[in-house]
């Protein structure tokens, strides 16, 4: 009996974000810091 | 390939302590099963994506102001986050449900403005005219309720305080007034409808 191959793979692609997003959330991390002042933190983001 | 044998606990310390690689490493790591989950919930790649990346600004940001407690346990830590903006985000549409207009449907043939036409409009201000004719004709103590509890808001305990009266003594004037209002719409067959 002849094996019937499907023409397309049977599992689809794995599901991933998008390179930009990942790119991006990179990028973020990288100009993110925080400064502690007394009891506060402040966020600040490097241009 | 070190980076495979270094756990997450390792990641995240290495990351908090200034390493950014170690966090590209966390993210390519688990980001099929993160968006899957995402995915698996939304059904929509754009918003997968965006919950995605909002999901991951919250990590980095708890991460980077070191609020995160380690316990071992990053991946479900990740997860818990991505799944509370589910909700959100379920929660936002369900309050504001989006429509997207297609071929075949557009959002006008269901929504209607229901605001009042100048005609309606002038109805109702004419309506609203005769019935505080009609309030006015009735005994002073009625009135006086009927006043207080429509135009007012007031609860019958605030008129029963006011007026000096006891609560039933309040809602029985209600009563009242409105059976005879009742009686001369009815009487002079008055329509006091829009």
């Amino acid at each position: 009996m002849a094996k019937i191959y499907a023409p397309k793979k049977l599992v689809t692609n794995s599901m991933k974000p998008k390179k930009e997003i990942v790119s991006f959330l990179i990028n973020y991390s990288k100009a993110l810091s925080f400064v502690k002042v007394k009891d506060k933190s402040f966020e600040i983001i490097a241009n | 390939m070190a980076d495979i044998q270094l756990q997450d606990a390792l990641l995240v310390k290495k990351y908090v302590d200034g390493d950014e690689n170690a966090l590209t490493v966390l993210i390519n790591r688990h980001q099929s099963k993160i968006f899957g989950f995402i995915y698996s919930k939304i059904s929509d790649r754009d918003i997968s994506n965006d919950i995605f990346q909002d999901t991951f600004i919250k990590v980095i940001k708890t991460l980077k102001s070191k609020s995160y407690n380690e316990e071992g346990k990053f991946l479900p830590w990740v997860m818990r986050i991505a799944h509370n903006l589910i909700i959100d985000h379920f929660r936002r549409n369900k309050k504001m449900p989006m429509f997207r207009e297609t071929e075949e449907f557009s959002i006008f043939s269901i929504m209607s403005d229901d605001s009042l036409t100048i005609e309606n409009k002038i109805i109702q201000e004419q309506v609203e005219i005769d019935l505080r004719k009609l309030i006015e004709e009735l005994p002073e103590d009625q009135k006086e309720v009927l006043m207080m509890r429509m135009y007012q808001d007031m609860s019958f305990k605030e008129i029963s305080e006011l007026t000096g009266v006891s609560i039933n003594t309040a809602l029985g004037r209600m009563r009242y007034a409105l059976m005879n209002m009742r009686k001369v719409i009815d009487k002079h067959q008055i329509i006091l409808t829009n």
